[in-house]
């Protein structure tokens, strides 16, 4: 390849507090390429993106990025689409009750003194929708369109715009095989009319389909830029590339033992809470020890967190079906009460949107879940309470000023462990706890896993979901892995690495689409 | 130990308004020419303001579990016509009037309950249709006529005052004696309260500091029904929402429910996934606010002596202003009860105050409105300022 070099990123380093998103990075763009950006959950793809794009701005970062031979400097989005950049997200921008030729020329209509003029937009929309392969009337709402005809929508839009580079962000992730095979098509297509492309996707299957060179990266660093013309695009190296770092955070030893099975979950089954027909887990059945940590890998999307919340109280999912087992015993868990009752407890993925109430004090949230314990009739004590709350803070280290602080004024560290020390409180027998250390830094990380490995030598159940795989195998006595809403694989401590569950995700993938079609 | 500084820092914001409060008083007292705070007029303040302050309770535990009423002064016209239909067209007992007025207004919490809390309607449009509703069915019930007046016992809570059992020669001694009384109980429930407290470890203002906040309570509340015993000493209504004042502080700040409600007002997910009942919290809180809406009713056709087909317009915007003032916040999950019942104050004494010195009524309105602003502009800026720090 000979052409120009379109974009060049060079030493692009972006922190945010108490994480290095990106640590020195550089990579080139030529021009007239599909260039595929894969890596694990966090390890910068988005983030380099959004750098790309002014999401964040120019002086938020350190680095330079130089485009079509200038030096750019974006302070929003509006910027770098004046260089005809342009970013279609994972989450998709579109106004669902708005029409497909609305959507495409939005923010960007065409006037006619002062009025739109719709016979133009929907010519030219039509247009559009004929150059991305969409069969559908520009008056059509967008809320009728599937998950890969609104994509499509978001292309045509970028394309209004007059589009040199087009960033995807994971394009394929909602989409079935034969939709993502048709966007793949599309993109080959739009490459042969002269606009390059940037591809974030951990799909292997379909980079080695699509992309004409590949960057890797990792923790936030790249690893190596692979050429397919040069060294070919072999999935094992990139499974390697993408998880290959040593594990470098230590985690603290577990010396307990582990008892007899105690929390069983059989033939689990869960829809969708929207759309009825589609089914996120299918007969998952699974089963933890007394004292056992198991853990559950996977990629984002795989369905782990909707695992753990159809359990919890059917906080998510409809037409849940399958039995929970406890000591032996079937147990009642179909609402939040009852599972809290039957001593189970989720600490959730998302500290601030659902574990905290943050506007009330450390006191308040540490007792929320056990109010009906520390009170006679419904009238709280407020002394046992106190005593309560602070015995959780000097348990688990809360550093605080008391335990009246508010909770929106902890660090992410504190806060978590707040989280923790309501499930604490309730004194659980089985924890479910998902992403418990996503956010917070390495200190409070390693005390995160000391309480694991505590609340584990004193007998009770943890089922752990990690989307870092490190960290998994570190904690973890047992892992499952989940994929689609099905396991995949199981491993035991000691004889798993992280290519072994990489692996097993990717040949399930391809074994059910196989399947499929 | 608490010192003092820590007291006042963890509750600058009570503060704050009491000043506010006290402010505003010293003003109107000036510009009243003294008038404001004579004992005849104090009693006018409370009576006037009752109803108002009920309100506000029951609006105050929909404000903190994220919701408000717009109905409220609807209901309150409703049951006090229904109240005045059955004792005085049909000649009822009027304990059975009032409490089937009771029950009325209850009915009609679970019904708006019901749908805001299991159907998912929004409050607004829920409260909005039921203001409409209510408001028409009051003029279709009194057949747009005025019903009027009221057997006597009905107007007991309303504008009756405690019977004195002394001679005082013009000062009504049960009143100072109630004064005395209530207030020693009050300064003997904190002494338990620091004696478990210190009892099980944990750390409790010193001394000093209880000895001053008792003498101060205590004079507070002395120099108060003093002032009310010059006068005809004190209105039953304000037993009436003194009790009521201890029974929602109580449940607001002592109770499971109470908790459960600012927790659902400040994550509604969170509190969800911590066991709490969402649904059936903020159905209560709104059937609650139908029976406390009916006892506004009750109270306000009282003092009138009338039901008419315009009574209660516009409570619903003073009860909710009156949150607002008291700091109770619009996102939800945080609120007092003494904070709404300082912010009704402070709405009551601009009310009289300027009345007693004349001011249009439409100037009135402006003014009121103006203060509701600068009201809540204070409160984000000190919130986004302490966010900062």
């Amino acid at each position: 390849m000979s052409a120009k070099i379109l974009l060049s990123m060079k030493n692009i380093t972006k922190t945010f507090p108490g994480v290095k998103a990106l640590d020195d990075v550089s990579f080139d763009v030529v021009e007239g390429e599909i260039h595929a950006i894969c890596g694990e959950n966090g390890a910068g793809k988005s983030t380099l993106m959004n750098v790309l794009s002014g999401v964040y701005p120019h002086q938020s970062y350190a680095g330079t990025i130089h485009y079509d031979g200038a030096e750019c400097r974006f302070r929003n989005i509006r910027d770098s689409e004046k260089c005809n950049i342009v970013i279609i997200h994972q989450e998709l921008a579109l106004i669902p009750y708005l029409s497909v030729a609305e959507n495409v020329f939005l923010g960007n209509e065409i006037v006619e003194s002062g009025m739109i003029d719709w016979d133009t937009t929907h010519m030219r929309a039509g247009n559009l929708l004929k150059r991305v392969g969409l069969m559908r009337k520009p008056s059509d709402l967008v809320r009728d369109l599937s998950v890969g005809e609104q994509q499509l929508v978001e292309i045509a839009k970028a394309l209004s715009k007059k589009v040199n580079l087009l960033i995807l962000d994971e394009p394929t992730a909602a989409l079935n095989e034969r939709e993502s095979e048709n966007l793949l098509n599309l993109l080959l297509h739009l490459k042969q009319e002269g606009i390059t492309c940037v591809l974030i996707s951990h799909k292997l299957k379909e980079v080695e389909y699509a992309a004409d060179r590949i960057t890797i990266l990792r923790d936030g660093a790249v690893i190596e830029t692979l050429d397919k013309e040069k060294n070919g695009i072999a999935q094992d190296r990139i499974i390697k590339g993408m998880v290959g770092r040593d594990i470098v955070d230590i985690f603290p030893a577990r010396n307990c033992q582990i008892g007899e099975l105690f929390f069983e979950i059989k033939d689990w089954n869960v829809f969708d809470p929207q759309i009825e027909d589609r089914q996120t887990i299918h007969n998952i059945s699974l089963h933890v020890k007394k004292g056992e940590v198991i853990g559950l890998a996977g990629l984002m999307g795989a369905g782990r967190t909707e695992l753990a919340m159809s359990i919890f109280g059917r906080s998510y999912g409809k037409k849940i079906t399958g039995i929970v087992y406890k000591n032996g015993k079937k147990i009642d868990v179909s609402t939040v009460p009852k599972a809290i009752n039957n001593k189970i407890a989720y600490v959730t993925e998302d500290r601030k949107g659902s574990g905290l109430i943050l506007s009330d004090t450390i006191q308040n949230n540490i007792t929320l879940a056990d109010l009906w314990h520390l009170s006679h009739h419904g009238i709280l004590d407020e002394d046992v309470e106190h005593i309560a709350a602070t015995d959780k803070r000097k348990l688990l280290g809360i550093k605080c000023s008391s335990v009246f602080q508010k909770a929106v004024n902890l660090s992410g560290g504190n806060q978590q462990k707040v989280v923790l020390g309501k499930w604490i409180q309730i004194s659980p027998d089985v924890l479910i706890l998902d992403e418990p250390t996503r956010g917070i830094d390495v200190g409070a990380k390693f005390e995160i896993y000391s309480i694991i490995n505590r609340l584990a030598s004193e007998g009770k159940s943890i089922i752990l979901i990690s989307s870092e795989m490190p960290e998994l195998i570190g904690m973890s006595d047992r892992i499952y892995v989940v994929n689609q809403g099905r396991i995949v694989g199981e491993f035991n401590k000691g004889n798993v690495s992280q290519e072994d569950i990489m692996r097993c995700i990717m040949d399930s993938t391809r074994r059910s689409k196989d399947d499929k079609y | 130990m608490i010192n003092i500084k820590n007291l006042l820092k963890g509750n600058i914001r009570q503060y704050g308004m009491i000043i506010a409060l006290l402010f505003i008083v010293t003003m109107f007292q000036m510009l009243t020419g003294g008038i404001l705070l004579v004992p005849q007029n104090v009693t006018n303040l409370i009576q006037q303001n009752s109803y108002i302050l009920i309100l506000s309770m029951g609006m105050m535990i929909c404000i903190v579990a994220g919701a408000f009423d717009l109905s409220v002064g609807s209901i309150a016209a409703f049951v006090g016509s229904v109240a005045a239909v059955l004792s005085i067209n049909w000649q009822i007992n009027i304990g059975i009037s009032i409490i089937a007025s009771l029950v009325v207004g209850i009915l009609i919490g679970i019904i708006q309950g019901y749908f805001i809390a299991y159907v998912k309607v929004p409050a607004f449009i829920v409260t909005l249709s039921g203001m409409l509703v209510f408001r028409g069915l009051t003029q279709v019930i009194l057949a747009g006529r005025t019903l009027a007046p009221f057997p006597k016992s009905f107007k007991l809570f309303s504008t009756g005052f405690m019977p004195d059992y002394f001679n005082g020669n013009g000062i009504h001694l049960t009143t100072i004696l109630v004064g005395v009384v209530v207030a020693l109980l009050i300064i003997l429930l904190q002494a338990f309260k620091r004696r478990k407290k210190s009892g099980l470890g944990i750390s409790i203002p010193s001394m000093y500091v209880f000895i001053l906040q008792s003498v101060t309570i205590f004079t507070i509340i002395n120099l108060f029904t003093f002032w009310l015993a010059r006068y005809k000493g004190l209105p039953m209504v304000l037993v009436l929402l003194f009790a009521m004042y201890i029974f929602y502080d109580f449940v607001t700040t002592r109770t499971v429910i109470g908790r459960h409600i600012y927790a659902m007002g400040g994550n509604e997910k969170a509190a969800r996934l911590s066991g709490v009942r969402t649904n059936w919290v903020l159905f209560l809180a709104f059937v609650n606010m139908g029976f406390l809406s009916a006892v506004a009713g009750f109270i306000f056709a009282g003092r009138l002596d009338a039901a008419t087909p315009k009574a209660g317009t516009g409570f619903e915007l003073d009860a909710i202003a009156a949150c607002y003032i008291g700091g109770a916040s619009s996102s939800g999950g945080i609120g007092t009860i003494l904070g709404v019942i300082i912010g009704g104050l402070v709405m009551g004494v601009l009310n009289n105050g300027m009345s007693i010195m004349g001011i249009n009524v439409d100037w009135q309105l402006a003014i009121k409105g103006t203060v509701l602003l600068i009201a809540v502009v204070f409160d984000v800026y000190s919130k986004s300022k302490s966010q900062k720090g």
